[in-house]
């Protein structure tokens, strides 16, 4: 299973993906710049992504928490989702999502 | 909730054993072990309030992992650390950072806040976990120009927006708290939130209803897109609404709200080692490259470190006897259970 991480220069990253996981944690453990610092539990919207169209229909909808979480990320576009709220699996398979801009670590 | 001894800002200088800069799970049980073995200790928070990430990200969140609680909230651990160490009177400094260290002629460390108020003790314990929680910064270009001259992203004096024409950004409840709180003395006022639903209380929000209905503030559902202005000074944001396109809102004070991140801060310029913006200790004590500075919980690093709230709890402990040791050269440190020991039981007033 693979997810396609495009960062804030443009560079596609293909990272191996493990069923079960959160994207975040992929995104994470894969050592690309996302702060994630609440650590999953939809509560600091610094694991912001935009996902790739062509995938929007294939995820649950968002629940209250994320939608009211995103408010506290930047540049919101319909295609915001929180990445800790996205679990891997395998119809997932294949995702393409791009990292929102404020979410780099210090 | 028991009553804390809060001391004003700019007070001092004080004297205790234990300086402890952050008041999350971790360091207020560090007062607890530090209080068994008869050390003092201060608290130093950014925040308003002790509990640190329990209390600021997950309040109402449960956690799983704590030993003998199979479920409790992040507010629930807050409260019951502050009851397990109530017998040791701590006293707490918040809504200042720790901003700087240095030495006394007495070879005591002296902390100094940003608001100026001044600890000396022989001892001082990091447990800042992910760092100080400050106000998320958007990323529009350009914006820091602003700062601070226009752009606020925390208000101290309400007054300073007197007769202003002001823009707030979020939809939060500190976005619409101050909406309401600084409508009546702006020049004129307008809340920007990019959709028409706020995770504000609902009282709050009916509240800035009300206020656009009777024309008193303005409300757009709308993306800041750019700030326009010179020297610092603004005169106006473009935002961008979904149906009417790109317009300018006349605005000479920004205040965004979009909740609070955490940074490492002026920790970093206290002359520690640091790696990737953690400390290094010694498994042992939990001291840093410097004797009598030690650092627990999710700040420190060391092979095999889990941030896990328990392992800062067992840090606190063998960090207090190592502290105890330098506090009291001169006295023996004797291992005792509470279970057991009536000198510690005296001490937590239970006997």
């Amino acid at each position: 299973m693979k997810i396609h991480v495009t960062d804030r220069a443009g560079v596609t990253h293909d990272l191996d993906a493990v069923e079960g996981w959160r994207v975040m944690e992929i995104i994470r453990e894969h050592g690309l710049p996302i702060k994630a610092e609440c650590g999953g539990a939809c509560s600091c919207a610094t694991c912001h992504v935009y996902v790739d169209e062509a995938w929007l229909p294939k995820l649950h909808d968002k629940r209250d928490d994320e939608e009211d979480m995103l408010d506290e990320a930047f540049e919101i576009e319909d295609n915001s989702r929180l990445s800790c709220q996205i679990i891997m699996d395998e119809s997932l398979d294949g995702l393409a999502v791009t990292l929102a801009p404020g979410i780099e670590p210090n | 909730m028991a009553e804390l001894n809060v001391a004003p800002d700019g007070s001092g200088p004080h004297k205790t054993d234990v300086i402890i800069i952050g008041a999350g799970p971790v360091g207020l049980f560090a007062v607890f072990e530090l209080g068994l073995l008869d050390l003092k200790a201060h608290l130093i928070d950014i925040l308003d309030r002790p509990g640190g990430q329990c209390a600021e990200l997950y309040p109402e969140k449960p956690i799983y992992d704590i030993p003998g609680l199979p479920v409790v909230s992040g507010q629930e651990l807050t409260d019951d650390l502050l009851k397990q160490i109530e017998p040791f009177g701590a006293t707490y400094h918040f809504s200042q950072m720790a901003e700087q260290l240095s030495r006394t002629d007495g070879g005591l460390w002296r902390v100094t806040t940003n608001y100026d108020t001044v600890i000396e003790a022989p001892v001082v314990v990091i447990a800042a976990g992910g760092g100080s929680f400050v106000p998320k910064k958007p990323p529009i270009p350009g914006i820091e120009e602003y700062e601070d001259k226009s752009v606020f992203y925390s208000i101290r004096h309400r007054g300073q927006f007197a007769g202003k024409k002001i823009l707030v950004a979020g939809g939060g409840d500190s976005a619409l708290d101050w909406t309401i709180n600084l409508q009546p003395i702006a020049d004129s006022m307008a809340l920007v939130h990019h959709r028409d639903g706020f995770r504000a209380a609902p009282a709050s929000v009916n509240e800035m209803k009300t206020l656009v209905e009777s024309e008193a503030m303005d409300l757009h559902i709308a993306k800041i897109k750019k700030l326009n202005g010179e020297n610092g000074q603004l005169t106006s944001v473009t935002v961008e609404h979904k149906e009417l396109g790109t317009y300018d809102i006349d605005c000479d004070v920004l205040l965004p709200f979009y909740g609070l991140t955490m940074k490492l801060g002026p920790i970093a310029n206290f002359g520690l080692n640091l790696k990737e913006n953690l400390i290094p200790v010694d498994t042992e004590k939990f001291e840093t490259s410097e004797p009598s500075i030690f650092a627990i919980g999710d700040i420190n690093s060391y092979p095999g470190k889990l941030k896990l709230i328990l392992s800062g709890f067992h840090e606190g402990a063998l960090m207090s006897q190592a502290a105890k040791r330098i506090v009291h050269p001169d006295q023996k440190v004797i291992f005792q259970y509470t279970t057991s020991s009536s000198s510690l039981q005296k001490k937590l007033g239970v006997k």
